[in-house]
């Protein structure tokens, strides 16, 4: 692309929000009450990481690579392509995601057991990704119909993989980590071109995600112990 | 095309855009000025319609109906020419579903882009452009953006000289590699270029519009509204009362009329989702049109608020 710094990210938005949030509420009507199951995979997640940490682990990978290998089908790849063409070479990382989480459940790749801050924050995006985005659509008054719902909608499907991933160990957690991480910052930066305030939601979570990890890296390089105690956790795992 | 026919074409528009929408009330306004396409001397009305993001629907059939009915009005308030790109999504397969809901409107002149670098794939995309519109050929093919002019420009030239299509154009927009237009200007024989002029953004009056008068290239004006910004930041500003004079209601007459003023210039494209807005930006290309001082003073007047 010639003289590419002259464009802004106005330039590559080819839709208007109202068309964006249209597509939402199309999306939901045709797959209501599918809704219910994936927030019902969304509390299993959640109770299995808390109640099962070490046989729920492969569950928790398994049930989130068929949420992302769906929202990469359903959503980019039949709908959202359709009217940003950038989206379908997007839904083949969605693909991506989705294998390596399947690779995670097969491999037992990761593994639960973190305490403290760190699980805590992971706990808090998940339920954000679960019952607060959601809410979003009705609180700017757009109604329910355009909420976006974990394992139908992309941004609360990473959101909740970002937290999961806070509360996970494991080999492939380099791996799992950047499209999630890709996806919030694309999706954050699309609503931030559109003017919605709702850009704050993805970016918030990769906020809260980075400084977690920090803190987990600074405590970590100070406590001999802790490094002991995650090697041998990953031994075992 | 004769005035018989045209009158028919008109009646049977207003019939189909009835239909869809109330609004067979608002045929009664003047109709657009022409200007000629200086490479053939055929006459096209001064405002087309634009589809970067308007169009952009995706498979929404409450937006492709609105889109449907943008056009309805367009077609009876007697524009001609839509412009689209590959690169605008799903605006090429929303435009061919009006097109076909209005029954195939014989008034339009179709104007299409090439947006591909390579050059192999001009042809299979022009095709498939064509298939989305449901047209036998497009009235203009433009190379996007200057994306690999230097292959599809000959291609395009091979086109024309075979009847596959009328006229050929490149096309730029927000100011960008006026270097390369101001070279293909006078080098190739193309017949339109396209680039973004409004009443802020100026820069084309230094060379490419004087260049277009002198090599005989029609000139398509893009972003009037600068992305609807302008209109934007203007909407709560009172139109100054000298702009009545020309019989206007809005900031965005107002400025189109500074566009279409400019004798270099053949059309502009103002893209917009709704009905009253497309009557009433055509209605600009109706009437008093602002001489040289004028022009001047809608610059100024708008740069200082």
């Amino acid at each position: 692309m010639s003289e590419w710094w002259t464009y802004r990210a106005e330039d590559f938005l080819l839709f208007s929000p109202r068309v964006y949030w249209r597509m939402f509420e199309l999306h939901n009507a045709a797959l209501w009450p599918l809704h219910l199951l994936m927030l019902g995979a969304g509390v299993i997640i959640i109770l299995l990481i808390a109640r099962r940490p070490g046989t729920g682990a492969r569950w928790v990978a398994f049930i989130l690579a068929i949420c992302w290998i769906f929202v990469g089908w359903s959503f980019l790849w039949n709908r959202y392509a359709t009217i940003n063409w950038a989206a379908a070479y997007v839904a083949p990382a969605f693909a991506v995601e989705g294998a390596l989480l399947i690779l995670a459940s097969l491999r037992d790749g990761l593994a639960f057991g973190r305490r403290g801050l760190t699980a805590w924050t992971g706990y808090l995006i998940l339920g954000f990704a679960l019952a607060g985005q959601p809410l979003l659509a009705p609180l700017q008054g757009r109604g329910w119909t355009s909420s976006e719902v974990f394992g139908i909608a992309p941004d609360p499907t990473a959101m909740a993989t970002l937290g999961v991933l806070l509360l996970a160990r494991g080999r492939l957690l380099p791996l799992l980590l950047p499209i999630p991480v890709l996806w919030c910052l694309l999706s954050g930066l699309t609503l931030q071109t559109m003017g919605e305030p709702q850009a704050w939601a993805p970016y918030g979570v990769l906020a809260l995600a980075a400084a977690a990890w920090i803190w987990t890296m600074i405590r970590r390089r100070g406590s001999p112990d802790m490094r002991t105690a995650d090697v041998l956790k990953e031994s075992r795992t | 095309m004769g005035t018989t026919r045209r009158t028919f074409v008109r009646a049977s528009l207003a019939t189909a855009a009835s239909a869809l929408l109330p609004i067979s009330l608002h045929a009664q306004q003047a109709p657009p000025a022409r200007r000629p396409i200086p490479s053939t001397r055929e006459e096209i009305p001064i405002v087309g319609l634009g589809t970067w993001i308007t169009f952009n629907v995706g498979d929404d059939p409450l937006l492709r109906d609105e889109c449907a009915a943008v056009m309805a009005a367009f077609f009876e308030a007697g524009g001609r020419m839509i412009d689209c790109s590959p690169m605008y999504g799903s605006s090429q397969p929303v435009i061919g579903y009006g097109l076909q809901k209005l029954g195939r409107p014989s008034a339009l002149f179709s104007a299409e882009k090439v947006w591909i670098s390579s050059g192999a794939a001009g042809p299979p995309q022009i095709e498939q452009s064509r298939r989305f519109w449901g047209v036998s050929k497009f009235d203009l093919v433009q190379v996007h953006n200057l994306l690999a002019w230097k292959t599809h420009l000959p291609l395009l030239f091979q086109m024309k000289a075979a009847g596959a299509v009328r006229y050929v154009g490149i096309t730029t927009s927000e100011g960008r590699r006026h270097d390369l237009v101001e070279q293909i200007m006078r080098s190739e024989p193309i017949d339109f270029v396209q680039f973004s002029y409004n009443v802020v953004d100026r820069e084309a009056e230094a060379r490419l519009l004087p260049l277009a008068s002198e090599r005989g290239i029609a000139v398509i004006v893009n972003r009037p509204f600068r992305q609807g910004a302008l209109t934007d930041r203007l909407k709560r500003e009172p139109l100054p009362g000298w702009a009545r004079e020309f019989g206007i209601s809005s900031w965005a007459q107002l400025m189109l009329k500074f566009i279409l003023a400019h004798p270099a210039v053949t059309v502009a494209i103002p893209a917009t989702t709704r009905v009253d807005h497309v009557r009433e930006n055509l209605s600009a290309a109706a009437g008093t049109m602002p001489d040289a001082a004028m022009r001047e003073r809608i610059s100024a007047h708008v740069k200082a608020l």
